[in-house]
């Protein structure tokens, strides 16, 4: 295999014993951006240069002895994460030269582990999509089938981890942005806890949903990449002031007598047959390996797409109110006063779904309406959590399929945005309740498209996923499949 | 119908956003279908429920009020499309 096929911890290994450098390593994932990323356009713009510095460095580090969590490890960003001195984009118009004049917490502490940055990655405009089409820079490709999207919003970086174009990547999930492309690209994505990782420095969709997570090409890379993400932050307010459990130390611990929940709402007509199919041999896999498997009810599951559209375009309807041509970004130039400026930047500057979900959001939360909207999805989004919190009583994780079907065609649904939206059925509860999930790979269709598995345990239990999946990749042998470029 | 193209034009105001003619109809249409679908909530009884905001209960975060290192002021300004002096430049305000 070539080294940018291979994983954090088999790199590290090598690393270790001087039989690759850094710099070897960060060349052969150049190599592969130069041989595939024409097909798959997973990146908005590449870090080569830095790349090369970082991993430079990296080998004098490795020389010294000092060898850290991701020393010499090539990991490619979302767009969406400010990067002090480059250019940060999430994928609008209205943010084309902005150059961020800090780092995002995220970066930080990946930086201090010792990784090296090799670009940032495509996304949805604003991270508002399921599909990585409404990119103001171009649409990305499943590299599993050309034709087909990689998912989104984070599509970018789940298609440039499938096609080896890096060794793993951040994402952000607001209501399923990492595990929907995770699952339909074929690799492992996390979405921790809300409060667990900082959002310092994440470019604001939906401040009570948004958490950013990796995305890698196994189980042990997802926890080497949480050990170096979570954390309390006193820049960011929400963050929560807990320990971190080393996340390695549940890979290979086993399920023995756990009770995994199988939420009757997620089984439902519409699945696509093949997910059908993958998710019950998963369900048998899991009992083989000593669980037992109950049903369990989520009531409110059918009015999750519902509160989601409604509470995440309120959010973004403030939060994107700060793009007015005054202090960064875009502004139009044909404007002769203030209210023009603001007016005519903003429409030339934002997308059409980015100004969909703005009109949504100001509709949602304008007088007269705020009660009808607003205010009864929140009290139902309080039932959604509380559906969750009487579920763990019951059983210590739940499994469910994360997506209703493979990896659709390009073009398929941007016609009709409520279409695109029932296909993030099954991602957008866990966001509304805060808790977390992980999308491991499970099966895949008769095409060759993925299909991902997703489990979800009560706040801050990250550590039970870690367990879980872990268990689930060693007995459902997919780690090898490659998509052929 | 649960939105006029009136009043599109009105929540567009408010969001400082424009549309041309076209767009406004297409706009109205995908509001329509979207806050309809959104009426299902109306069928979940939440008599009593607190409305819900964040998923963690958080106490207020608050920290000591002391002076600490700011961004510097020249790079807070470098990403303005216009500047002067030490202030972001705007077209004129009030005739």
């Amino acid at each position: 295999m070539k080294l940018n096929e291979l994983t954090i911890h088999e790199l590290q290994d090598k690393l270790r014993r001087i039989e690759v450098s850094a710099v070897d390593i960060v060349s052969s994932v150049f190599d592969r951006i130069d041989a595939v990323e024409g097909k798959v356009h997973a990146y908005i713009a590449l870090m080569k240069e830095e790349a090369y510095e970082q991993a430079a460095r990296a080998d004098e580090d490795i020389k010294q002895g000092h060898i850290k969590e991701l020393t010499g490890i090539p990991i490619a960003l979302k767009d969406i994460l400010c990067t002090k001195g480059f250019r940060t984009t999430c994928a609008s118009h209205v943010l084309h030269n902005y150059i961020p004049p800090y780092d995002a917490t995220v970066i930080e502490k990946l930086k201090q582990a010792g990784a090296v940055f090799t670009g940032k990655t495509n996304m949805d405009e604003f991270a508002m999509g399921s599909s990585t089409e409404t990119s103001y820079f171009g649409v990305t490709k499943n590299p599993w089938a050309l034709e087909r999207i990689p998912g989104g919003s984070s599509g970018g970086s789940a298609a440039a981890v499938a096609a080896d174009e890096c060794i793993a990547s951040i994402g952000s999930d607001t209501g399923g942005s990492i595990r929907q492309p995770a699952a339909l690209c074929g690799v492992v994505g996390m979405k921790p806890t809300y409060g667990r990782v900082s959002r310092f420095g994440l470019i604001a969709f939906a401040s009570s949903l948004d958490q950013l997570g990796p995305f890698t090409k196994d189980v042990e890379d997802c926890a080497i990449m949480m050990n170096v993400m979570a954390g309390y932050d006193p820049k960011d307010s929400t963050s929560v002031p807990m320990d971190v459990p080393d996340y390695r130390s549940f890979i290979d611990r086993g399920i023995d007598a756990w009770t995994v929940g199988i939420p009757k709402e997620y089984f439902i007509e519409g699945i696509d047959a093949e997910v059908m199919t993958a998710m019950q041999e998963t369900i048998k896999l899991v009992e083989k390996a000593g669980a037992r498997c109950v049903e369990i009810s989520l009531p409110h599951t059918d009015y999750c797409v519902a509160v989601y559209y409604i509470i995440a375009p309120a959010e973004a309807s403030s939060n994107l109110a700060r793009y007015d041509g005054v202090k960064y970004g875009y502004r139009s130039s044909k404007c002769r006063d203030l209210l023009e400026m603001y007016k005519k930047t903003r429409s030339e500057g934002f997308g059409a779904e980015v100004k969909r979900r703005i009109m949504i959001g100001t509709y949602a939360l304008s007088s007269g309406y705020y009660d009808a909207y607003y205010k009864k999805a929140s009290q139902v989004r309080a039932l959604i959590k509380r559906d969750f919190d009487q579920a763990f009583t019951k059983c210590d994780v739940i499994l469910a399929p994360t997506t209703p079907t493979p990896a659709f065609k390009i073009g398929e649904k941007t016609d009709n945005p409520l279409q695109m939206y029932l296909s993030d059925i099954f991602t957008i509860s866990t966001n509304l309740a805060g808790i977390p999930g992980v999308s491991v790979p499970c099966g895949f269709a008769g095409k060759g498209l993925p299909i991902g598995a997703q489990f979800l345990a009560g706040h801050f239990e990250e550590g039970k996923l870690i367990q879980i999946a872990s268990v689930l990749e060693k007995t459902a042998h997919l780690k090898s499949r490659r998509p052929n470029l | 119908m649960k939105i006029t193209k009136e009043e599109v034009e009105y929540v567009a105001h408010l969001a400082r956003l424009e549309f041309t003619e076209t767009e406004k109809v297409r706009l109205t249409t995908q509001l329509n279908d979207i806050l309809m679908y959104m009426d299902k909530l109306n069928r979940v009884n939440t008599t009593g429920v607190e409305p819900m905001s964040h998923a963690i209960a958080l106490i207020n975060a608050f920290r000591q009020d002391v002076v600490w290192e700011s961004l510097d002021h020249e790079l807070s300004m470098a990403n303005a499309p216009e500047t002067k002096g030490q202030s972001f430049k705007v077209p004129k305000i009030i005739d």
